[in-house]
C-alpha cells in the first residue's frame, strides 16, 4: 500500500480542528449557562437549542418547505399546477400508485407494497429482536451472540444487496444453483424459484432483507432496557411465584414499554424512507417499488420533479399518525409529571 | 447510585437471576430457549457467513457454483482483498487513503450530533418554557424528510449561499481540499438530529425529576445539572446513539457522493461502490470488500457494547 | 469551583491557540506545476498554451480500470501543458450530476451519455456552448450525424468521445464450426439458422436485461434494433421525436417482431430458463451461456466483450465473436444502432476549452485506443492502433460511409421516459404483459 504521509497529513489536520472545534462550541456553551441565573429557563433553552435549530433549519426545515412548493408546481418547477401531481398519483393508471388487479401480470401498486412494508418490518424486526435479547441476555456467550444479529446493521446497502444475492439467485432447472435458498429447495426435492420476480411474493423477500439489517437496532435498544428494569421488580414478581411466561408479559413487556415504542417508531420511519434495497435489488420493477423509490427515481432520474416532489409530501403525510401518537405521548408525559 | 448499578452487573454469576429477561429464559426449559436463539443466530449469520466464504475463493467458482462448495472442493486465494486493498486503478493508490478519509469524515460526524442532541433534548426535557412540546413534536417530525430532497437545497447553501430577492444574506462557503470536509459534517450532523433529539429526549424524560429537582433546590445551574446528573445517567444511550449514528456515517454513500467527491475527499463507500467496475461485472471484489468495511463497525460495537448493555439504572434511582 | 471553570477556559484556549499555530504552519504549499511545450515531446500540444497550472475537474460514468485507462491517455497532454485534470468517476452519474448542478457544484466537464441529458442542460442555460477550438477541432473529425446528438437549436455543445456498436450478435465460432453452422447475412436467415437451433437441441437465444435501476434497457436495445431494420431511420427518428406515437401500429409491430424472438418459449432463454427468467438476469450474465455452450446467440453491444471469463478468446475463430445483425429489408440500407458520451462543459475558462478541444482530437482517441479496450467515432483514429478484434469490426462499421449510424432512442428521449417508462414497460413486457398495454402506457407517460 502507497502511504503517502504528507498527503494525509492535512485530512488528519482538518480531523484535529473538527474535534477542537466540537470542544470549544460545547465548552462554551457549558460556560455560558454558567454564568447565566438557572431561574431564566427559556434563555438556557434558547441557548441549548440553537445550534440543533440553526442546522435543522437550513438543512431539513428549508427543504422540506422547497418540496411543499416543488409538488404544486410542474416537471421542471417553472410553473404551478396546483393539485395536478397529486391527481396524477391517485387517478392515472400510469402512475403505478394503485393496485389493478385485471391487469397481466396483476400490478399491486406502489401503495400497496409500501404498507406492507411499514406493516411487516418494524413489527418483525421488533419482535426478532425483542425474542432475541431476552434469549441471549446473561447467557454465556451473550456479548458474542449480540454481535452476531448487530453485525448486518455494520453492513452497508451495497454489501447487503451481495450478500442477498448470494441467498435468491436462481440458475435453471438442473444446473448447479449459486443461491442458498434454491439450493435447499432443489435439495428437498422442488423445483428452483426466481424469488424476486413474482408478486406478491417478491416484495416479501425485499421485506426480509430489511428485517435482517433492522433486527440488529431492536435487538440493542431493547436489551439495554431491558437490563434497566429494576431488580426489586423482579425480585417481587419472584417471589409471587410467576410462571416465565407471565414475567414476560407482566412485567417485562410493561417495562421496556417506552424502548419498545422507540424502536417500532424509529423503524417505522426508516421503512418508509427505505429504497436502497429495492432499488439495488430489483430496482422497483415486478411490482416490488415503494413510495421513496418512485420519488427517487421522477426527482433524479425521469426529470419529473413535480411528481417527485409530490410523492415526498406523500411520505410526509404517512407519518402524520405517527406524530400524533407523539403528541399524545407528550400530554401523557406532561401530565403524568405533576 | 453507582454502587447499585455495580451489584446488579456483578450479578450473572449468582445463581439466583435478577433480571426479568434472565428469568424468563431460565425458566423457560433451557433447550427451547437454546433452539429458538441458535435458529435466529444462524438465520442471520448463514447469508453473510456465504459472503465471507465467497471472498476467498476465485472468480469463476463464485460466479459458476454454490459456496458451500467450498467445503467439498475448496480453492482458496487472496485474489479478491488483493484487489480491493491495491486498487485495480493505478492513479488512486490503494485504499488506506480513503479510510483515512473515512475516519476524518465519521469522528466529528459523530461527536458533533451527540453534543448537539443531548444539549437540544435536555432543553426539551428539563427546562420550562411555552411551546416546549411543540418544538419538541416538531423536531420530531423531521425525520420524515427524505434526505435525497434535502440534498440540492444544501449543497447550494454551501456553494451559493443564500439570498433572497436578489439580496445576498449569506456567502457562498467556497471550501476546497480538505475543509471540503467541513460540508460533509455539516450534512451529516443536520439529517442525524431528529432521530438523535427523539432517542435522547425519550431517555432523558425517563430519568427521576427529583433527582433533577434537589439539584435546583441546592442551587445547581443547568449547566451543572446537564454535566453532573443528566450526563452521567444517559451514558448508555449516548452509547448507543453514537453508534448507530457511527454506521450510518461510516455506511452512507449517499451523502458523500455529494458533499465529499474525489479521491482526496470520497470515503470508503464510494471507493467500494467503484469496485464493481465499469459494468458491474467484477462484482466478486464486492464480496472482499464488504469484509473489509465491516471491520471498523463491528470493532467499535465490540468496544462499545459494555457501556450500552450495562444494567445502566438498575435496581438504584427508579422504582 | 471558580478555578475549575479558569482551568477549563486555559485548557480552551491553549487547544484554540494549538490549533491556529498548527493551521498556520500548515498553509498550503502551492506548487504551481510549470508546462514544458518548448521541449520537443510535447510539439503535438503546442496549440494549448497558457493553461498551466490551471485545474480542470471532469465529471463521469466511467470508473474503476477504464478511468485510470482514460487518465493514463491524457497524462501526456497534461503534463506537457501543465493543466492539472481532477477526474473522478461514478457509477450514479446521470442523478449525481443533476444534483450536482442544481445545488452550485457543476464540474467543468462531463462525459454525458445520454443525448437527451445533454440537451436538458443546454436548454436549461447550464452548459456552456463549445469555443471556436472546440468546434473546428469537433467538425474536423467527427461526422455530422455524430456532431447532431451534441447539438442542441443549432449550438455544438459537446464533441464526441467514445462510442460503442449495439448492433452486434454475439455467438460461439467454434461451437458454429462443430455443428457446421455459418453467419446469418439476412434476418430470414437468422429466423432460420434459430430454427435449426432448436431442432439441434440447442436454444438460439439468450438474453438479461438486469441492471439494478436501470433494468430493462438491454430490450429497448433490441427494439430500436429491430424498428431501425423493419421501417428505416426516418420512421426511427419520427418514433424518437415523438411525432410518431410510441403505440403506433409501427412500433407494434417492432416490438412484436422482437417478441417473436425473446418471448418465445422454444428460442429463450438458452442455458438460463424460461422466458421471464430474461427479466431477473442480469445484462452481465445474459450471454454467458453463449460461451458454455448453452445458448446459440445473444444480442449485445460490442462492450459485451469485456463479459467473457477470464481467458475467453475472442476472435472470429475463437470462443465468442460477434456478428453484425443483419438487416431485415435491404432496400432501408444498413442501419447502425451505437451509443457513445459527450464532452459537455459548464465552465467556459480557457483551461476547460483547452481540455475539451484536445479530447476531440484525433491525438486523443489513438492515445486511448493504443490503451485497449476502447473506441470512437473519431474519424482520424487509426484502426491499426485498436486491437481487440470486435473493436476493430465496429471502428469499421463506424467507419463505413455507407451505414446509417443512429443513437440509442432512449438516450435521446425526455428522461420521464428514456430513463423511466420504456425500460419499465419493457421490463413488464418481457413478463408477460402484451405489447398493445405496454406501448398504451409507455405513451402516457410521454411528458407533456
Amino acid at each position: 500500500m502507497n502511504f503517502d504521509f504528507t498527503a494525509e497529513a492535512p485530512k488528519l489536520m482538518m480531523l484535529l480542528y473538527g474535534v477542537v472545534a466540537f470542544a470549544a462550541v460545547v465548552g462554551l456553551l457549558l460556560l455560558v449557562l454558567d454564568v447565566l441565573p438557572s431561574r431564566k429557563d427559556r434563555w438556557v433553552a434558547l441557548g441549548l437549542l440553537a445550534p440543533a435549530g440553526l442546522l435543522l433549519l437550513v438543512g431539513l426545515v428549508v427543504p422540506a418547505i422547497r418540496t411543499l412548493i416543488l409538488a404544486f408546481m410542474n416537471a421542471d418547477s417553472s410553473e404551478f399546477v396546483g393539485l395536478d401531481n397529486f391527481v396524477w398519483m391517485f387517478t392515472d393508471k400510469n402512475s403505478g400508485m394503485l393496485p389493478d388487479f385485471g391487469a397481466d401480470p396483476v400490478s399491486y401498486g406502489v401503495l400497496l407494497s409500501t404498507f406492507l412494508w411499514v406493516l411487516l418490518v418494524p413489527t418483525v424486526s421488533t419482535a426478532v429482536g425483542l425474542v432475541y435479547a431476552v434469549l441471549v441476555d446473561r447467557a454465556r456467550f451473550e456479548s458474542f451472540a449480540k454481535s452476531l444479529i448487530f453485525m448486518p446493521m455494520a453492513i452497508s446497502f451495497v454489501g447487503a444487496g451481495i450478500i442477498w444475492k448470494f441467498v435468491y439467485d436462481y440458475r435453471q432447472e438442473g444446473t448447479e444453483q449459486i443461491g442458498l435458498l434454491n439450493q435447499l429447495v432443489v435439495a428437498l426435492g422442488g423445483t428452483p424459484q426466481q424469488w424476486l420476480l413474482d408478486g406478491p411474493w417478491n416484495t416479501l423477500f425485499l421485506i426480509a432483507v430489511m428485517v435482517w439489517i433492522q433486527a440488529g437496532f431492536a435487538m440493542v435498544v431493547l436489551s439495554a432496557a431491558i437490563k434497566a428494569i429494576p431488580a426489586d421488580i423482579v425480585e417481587a414478581a419472584r417471589i409471587d411465584g410467576v410462571t416465565p411466561w407471565q414475567m414476560f408479559w407482566r412485567v417485562t413487556i410493561p417495562s421496556i414499554r417506552p424502548a419498545l415504542v422507540v424502536v417500532l417508531v424509529t423503524i417505522s420511519i426508516g421503512t418508509l424512507k427505505i429504497f436502497d434495497i429495492v432499488r439495488t435489488m430489483t430496482g422497483g420493477q415486478f411490482g416490488t417499488s415503494v413510495i421513496a423509490n418512485e420519488m427517487y427515481t421522477y426527482s433524479f432520474r425521469a426529470d419529473e420533479k413535480g411528481k417527485g416532489a409530490a410523492l415526498a409530501v406523500l411520505l410526509f403525510a404517512l407519518v402524520v399518525p405517527i406524530v400524533i401518537y407523539q403528541v399524545r405521548v407528550v400530554r401523557r408525559r406532561r401530565l403524568e409529571a405533576r | 447510585m453507582s454502587t447499585g448499578t455495580e451489584t446488579v452487573v456483578a450479578a450473572p454469576d449468582a445463581e439466583v437471576p435478577v433480571t426479568a429477561a434472565g428469568r424468563v429464559r431460565r425458566k423457560l426449559t433451557s433447550r427451547t430457549a437454546s433452539v429458538v436463539s441458535l435458529v435466529i443466530a444462524l438465520l442471520w449469520t448463514v447469508p453473510t457467513f456465504g459472503v465471507l466464504i465467497s471472498s476467498i475463493r476465485p472468480e469463476d467458482e463464485i460466479k459458476s457454483n454454490g459456496w458451500w462448495n467450498f467445503f467439498a472442493n475448496p480453492q482458496f486465494t487472496l485474489e479478491n482483498y488483493e484487489q480491493v486493498l491495491f486498487g485495480a486503478r493505478s492513479a488512486s493508490g490503494g485504499l488506506a487513503g480513503y479510510f483515512i478519509n473515512s475516519l476524518v469524515i465519521t469522528i466529528p460526524s459523530v461527536l458533533f450530533p451527540l453534543a448537539f442532541c443531548s444539549l437540544a433534548a435536555y432543553a426539551l426535557a428539563w427546562t420550562r418554557f411555552r411551546g416546549r412540546d411543540w418544538v419538541y413534536v416538531g423536531i420530531f417530525a423531521l425525520q420524515i424528510v427524505p434526505l435525497q430532497m434535502a440534498l440540492i437545497p444544501l449543497l447550494s447553501f454551501f456553494n451559493e449561499g443564500v439570498s433572497l430577492g436578489g439580496v445576498q444574506l449569506l456567502p457562498a462557503w467556497d471550501l476546497d481540499g480538505p475543509d471540503k470536509f467541513i460540508t460533509v459534517w455539516f450534512a451529516h450532523t443536520c439529517f442525524a438530529l431528529p432521530l438523535g433529539v427523539f432517542l435522547l429526549h425519550n431517555f432523558m424524560a425517563e430519568l427521576p425529576g427529583d433527582l433533577v429537582e434537589a439539584a435546583k433546590v441546592d442551587g445547581a445551574g443547568h449547566a451543572k445539572i446537564f454535566r453532573k446528573i443528566v450526563l452521567p445517567l444517559i451514558v448508555p444511550a449516548l452509547a448507543s446513539f453514537g453508534i448507530f449514528q457511527f454506521l450510518w456515517v461510516w455506511n452512507d454513500l449517499l451523502v458523500a457522493l455529494i458533499f465529499a467527491p474525489g479521491p482526496k475527499n470520497a470515503p470508503l463507500t464510494v471507493r467500494l461502490a467503484e469496485l464493481a467496475g465499469n459494468r458491474g461485472n467484477e462484482w466478486q471484489r464486492l464480496t472482499a470488500a464488504a469484509f473489509v468495511s465491516i471491520i471498523v463497525p463491528l470493532t467499535v460495537f465490540l468496544s462499545l457494547q459494555r457501556y450500552f448493555v450495562r444494567g445502566l439504572l438498575a435496581g438504584s434511582v427508579k422504582g | 469551583m471558580a478555578s475549575n471553570r479558569q482551568r477549563r477556559l486555559l485548557a480552551l484556549s491553549g487547544a484554540v491557540v494549538l490549533a491556529l499555530t498548527v493551521a498556520a504552519c500548515g498553509g498550503d504549499s502551492g506548487n504551481k506545476s510549470e508546462g514544458k511545450l518548448d521541449t520537443p515531446e510535447c510539439s503535438a500540444f503546442a496549440d494549448y498554451t497558457d493553461i498551466a497550472g490551471e485545474t480542470v475537474t471532469i465529471y463521469s460514468p466511467i470508473r474503476d480500470a477504464e478511468a485510470g485507462l482514460l487518465e493514463q491517455a491524457w497524462a501526456k497532454f497534461a503534463d506537457c501543458t501543465g493543466v492539472k485534470i481532477e477526474y473522478e468517476g461514478s457509477g450514479e452519474f446521470e442523478a449525481q450530476l443533476k444534483v450536482r448542478v442544481e445545488g452550485g457544484d457543476a464540474p467543468d466537464l462531463a462525459f454525458i451519455p445520454q443525448p437527451g441529458l445533454l440537451e436538458f442542460f443546454a436548454k436549461g442555460g447550464k452548459l456552456k456552448a463549445a469555443g471556436e477550438k472546440t468546434k473546428a477541432m469537433a467538425t474536423q473529425n467527427y461526422s455530422p450525424d455524430w456532431l447532431k446528438y451534441g447539438t442542441v437549436n443549432g449550438t455544438l455543445y459537446g464533441a464526441p468521445l467514445g462510442a460503442n456498436v449495439k448492433s452486434f450478435v454475439w455467438y460461439s465460432p467454434s461451437l458454429f464450426k462443430e455443428k457446421g453452422w455459418t453467419v446469418p447475412t439476412s434476418w430470414d436467415e437468422m429466423i432460420k439458422l434459430s430454427d435449426t437451433m432448436v431442432a439441434a437441441g440447442i436454444k438460439p437465444w439468450c438474453a438479461g436485461i438486469g441492471s439494478q435501476d436501470a433494468t430493462g434497457w438491454p430490450a429497448t436495445d433490441w427494439i430500436e434494433d429491430v424498428l431501425l431494420r423493419e421501417q428505416g431511420p426516418d420512421v426511427y427518428d419520427a418514433w424518437v421525436s415523438h411525432s410518431l406515437p410510441f403505440n403506433d401500429p409501427k412500433i407494434i409491430s417492432a416490438t412484436d417482431r422482437v417478441g417473436s424472438i425473446l418471448k418465445n418459449e422454444k428460442y429463450v432463454n438458452g442455458g438460463i430458463g424460461g422466458v421471464k427468467s430474461i427479466a431477473t438476469t442480469t445484462f452481465q450474465e445474459g450471454g454467458l451461456p453463449v460461451v458454455q455452450k448453452k445458448c446459440g446467440m445473444h444480442r449485445q453491444a460490442s462492450f459485451y466483450a469485456n463479459q467473457w471469463p477470464k481467458g475467453t478468446k475472442v476472435a472470429e475463430d475463437g470462443d465468442a465473436f460477434a456478428f453484425y445483425l443483419p438487416a431485415i429489408d435491404p432496400a432501408k440500407g444498413k442501419p447502425v444502432l451505437g451509443g457513445g458520451e459527450f464532452v459537455g462543459a459548464f465552465t467556459d475558462t480557457p483551461a476547460t476549452q483547452a481540455v475539451q478541444t484536445y479530447l476531440a482530437s484525433a491525438d486523443f482517441a489513438n492515445s486511448r485506443a493504443k490503451l485497449n479496450n476502447w473506441i470512437s467515432a473519431n474519424k482520424g483514429l487509426d484502426v491499426a492502433n485498436v486491437s481487440n478484434p470486435i473493436d476493430k469490426v465496429a471502428v469499421g462499421i463506424l467507419q463505413d460511409t455507407g451505414a446509417v449510424f443512429r443513437f440509442d432512442g432512449s438516450d435521446l428521449m425526455p428522461a420521464a421516459v428514456g430513463a423511466n417508462s420504456f425500460w419499465k414497460g419493457m421490463t413488464d413486457w418481457i413478463n408477460g404483459k402484451d405489447t398493445k398495454a405496454t406501448l398504451d402506457f409507455i405513451e402516457g407517460t410521454w411528458p407533456k
